[in-house]
């Protein structure tokens, strides 16, 4: 028996929440008394692989191909399936993310493993294998039993914290049998933003809405942000009126992240907004209209017109700074 | 070509959450439901490459797992433009179920097809029966899908990944799960699509034998947030103050 951690990589490096599954590994293997094995694809030097022993695994698999560097997802999900089939692997975790999403269900017909997605602690028995995540975009938990042998989750980011432990793991090349032709995935091009901090990445968020008034308004915004380190969002409206790119929007139909700052200016506090970003740590939120539900939602809240209050903030920010 | 898209039957998305039966029902009591948000952009989605000339996407059909009580849910996707639809007459038990059922009826599919399914349902949240139908035909799936555009038979669809996106090919059959972009504002029923609707094909199927591989125990509301601390817009100095030593997280 084994946990099977799969540890993405985002051009060679792992992130933070890479190693919040890890611990989250740990933890269930613990539970079980058995071990962590985690699976590696794509080029990563093993100097990285190596962190993933600050985290409790016991021994690493790498598929170092360059065959590998496109993610398909039928040939990903064969792979990783035969990896937990050779590793007697009973547990299966990934990340919540585009990439966790888009294989954790396949590999759950797969291996007929009962699927859980978007967990958000250890579970709470191992035998029954039972799990809680949240529902109604938020508004609900439901605590849920996997019926099978198997069991398939994803990880909600932010949710679990880092355990350190350290451990000396092996690692393994792995050369599993596929050829180009198996690749139906064609990449043609690849667009990435550069320099910038990515909004599902941060730990501090700065985010308008269309209390902003105009899109020529997100100067204090941007400021605050960059002072901050954190990166900026925005609400539906404002991204689908094209005053912000897509990628900022948060809500039950955007982006859903968990920040520990999420610091809302001249958004409402509608229920779909609320549905994206109440998983942050804190919420801070600046509006003008003292009965706007964001109040509702904050554990912060400033009644004031943005365009007054943003600088005043950028100018304590900056003191701060100055002092630390 | 043939587009399919999954339907999925939610609660409006400004209902107010309840539970019954010591908590280990959904109270639906009251709920207006409505197609789930990310399916109603698919549906949008596929319209739009219907309606463009420039490719063959000939037929809209949506194809929901669920009890009596979601064809009205159904017929709002009719009168919004779909030209048939399929219901398997079953409770949506897990995702498991639900994609082995649509997969059992699609498989007998000869015409050339693309699957639309949404990233997620706005009820369970659980992001998973567009990908698992793929694993079930052996397709191929792309995830995270935020743009489709067709030329003739030549598709290109925009992939999110974190910080960008990818252009990827395709080529029919395969599943797409899409997501926010895909279409930008949903499109309402008119009142001619409505009469319309009611004479659209609806084809109801018997579900198919398959056991469930998880079970929901029980419900739980969100613990009530502390009031929020109110701060003078005179005095912003305080909340850097605040968010330092009291939240500890400068
Ligand atoms: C199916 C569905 C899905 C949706 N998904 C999402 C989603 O994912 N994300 C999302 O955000 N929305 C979503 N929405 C839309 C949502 O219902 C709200 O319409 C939206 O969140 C409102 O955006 P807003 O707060 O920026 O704008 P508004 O609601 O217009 O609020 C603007 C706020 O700014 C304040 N304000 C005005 N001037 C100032 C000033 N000078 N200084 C400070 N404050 C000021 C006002 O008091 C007001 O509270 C969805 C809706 C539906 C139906």
């Amino acid at each position: 028996m084994a946990v099977l951690v799969y540890t993405e990589n985002w051009d060679g490096r792992f992130k933070k929440s890479t190693y919040e599954l890890v611990s989250y590994a740990k933890a269930i293997s613990d539970m079980m008394e058995t071990t962590v094995v985690a699976l590696s694809i794509g080029p990563v030097e093993d100097k990285e692989l190596e962190k993933l022993g600050d985290y409790g695994v016991d021994k690493i698999i790498k598929i170092s191909d360059d065959l590998y560097s496109v993610l398909d997802n039928q040939v990903y999900t064969r792979v990783i399936a035969d990896v937990a089939e050779n590793e007697d692997a009973n547990v299966i975790l990934l990340s919540h993310n585009n990439t966790g999403k888009a294989l954790a269900p396949r590999l759950s017909v797969r291996l007929k493993a009962g699927l859980v997605t978007a967990v958000i602690k250890v579970p709470s028995s191992v035998e029954p294998f039972t799990v809680c995540k949240k529902v109604f975009s938020g508004k609900g938990f439901v605590h849920l039993v996997v019926l099978s042998e198997k069991k398939v989750l994803t990880l909600s980011k932010n949710s679990f914290e880092l355990v350190e432990k350290k451990t000396k793991p092996g690692i393994e090349e792995y050369s599993p049998d596929f050829t180009l032709g198996d690749f139906k995935t064609r990449v043609e091009k690849v667009d990435k933003q550069t320099g910038k901090l990515i909004l599902t990445d941060a730990e501090l968020v700065v985010s308008g809405g269309r209390g902003m008034k105009s899109p020529d308004n997100w100067g204090p915004i941007e400021e605050l942000a960059d002072l901050l380190g954190a990166a900026t969002a925005c609400s539906r409206p404002v991204s689908d009126e094209g005053w912000r790119p897509h990628e900022e929007h948060t809500g039950q139909t955007g982006k859903v992240i968990a920040p520990n700052l999420y610091i809302a200016v001249g958004i409402s506090g509608a229920i779909q907004h609320l549905a994206g970003i109440s998983s942050s740590k804190c919420i801070v939120a600046i509006n003008t209209d003292p009965d706007a539900p964001i109040f509702e939602a904050a554990d912060y809240g400033i009644v004031g017109d943005a365009h007054k209050v943003l600088p005043e903030l950028i100018t304590a920010v900056k003191e701060y700074k100055s002092e630390n | 070509m043939k587009i399919i898209v999954c339907l999925g039957n939610v609660p409006d998305t400004t209902t107010k959450i309840k539970f019954t039966d010591d908590n280990k029902k959904f109270d639906s009591d009251g709920v207006q439901w409505v197609i789930n948000p990310w399916d109603e952009l698919a549906l949008t989605r596929a319209m739009e490459l219907k309606e463009d000339s420039n490719n063959s996407v000939n037929e809209i059909t949506v194809i929901t797992v669920g009890t009596l009580g979601t064809e009205p849910t159904i017929r709002k996707a009719l009168a919004i433009g779909a030209d048939n639809a399929v219901r398997i007459d079953a409770e949506p038990i897990d995702s498991y179920f639900v994609a082995f059922q649509l997969a059992e009826y699609l498989k007998n599919e000869e015409e050339d097809y693309i699957v639309f399914a949404g990233i997620e349902s706005s009820d369970y949240n659980g992001s998973a029966v567009g990908s698992m139908l793929a694993e079930f035909l052996n397709l191929s799936s792309i995830s995270a899908v935020s743009s489709l555009e067709m030329q003739g038979d030549q598709i290109k669809i925009f992939r999110e990944i974190d910080g960008g996106h990818e252009v990827v090919s395709m080529s029919a059959p395969f599943v797409t799960v899409v997501q926010k972009g895909i279409a930008i504002d949903p499109r309402i029923p008119a009142m001619r699509g409505i009469m319309m609707a009611r004479k659209k094909p609806l084809n109801v199927v018997a579900a198919v034998e398959c056991a469930p591989l998880t079970e929901m125990l029980s419900f739980e509301l969100p613990q009530p947030k502390p009031p929020c601390k109110m701060i003078d817009a005179d005095n912003a100095k305080e909340l850097i103050d605040l968010l330092q030593n009291e939240a500890k997280i400068l």
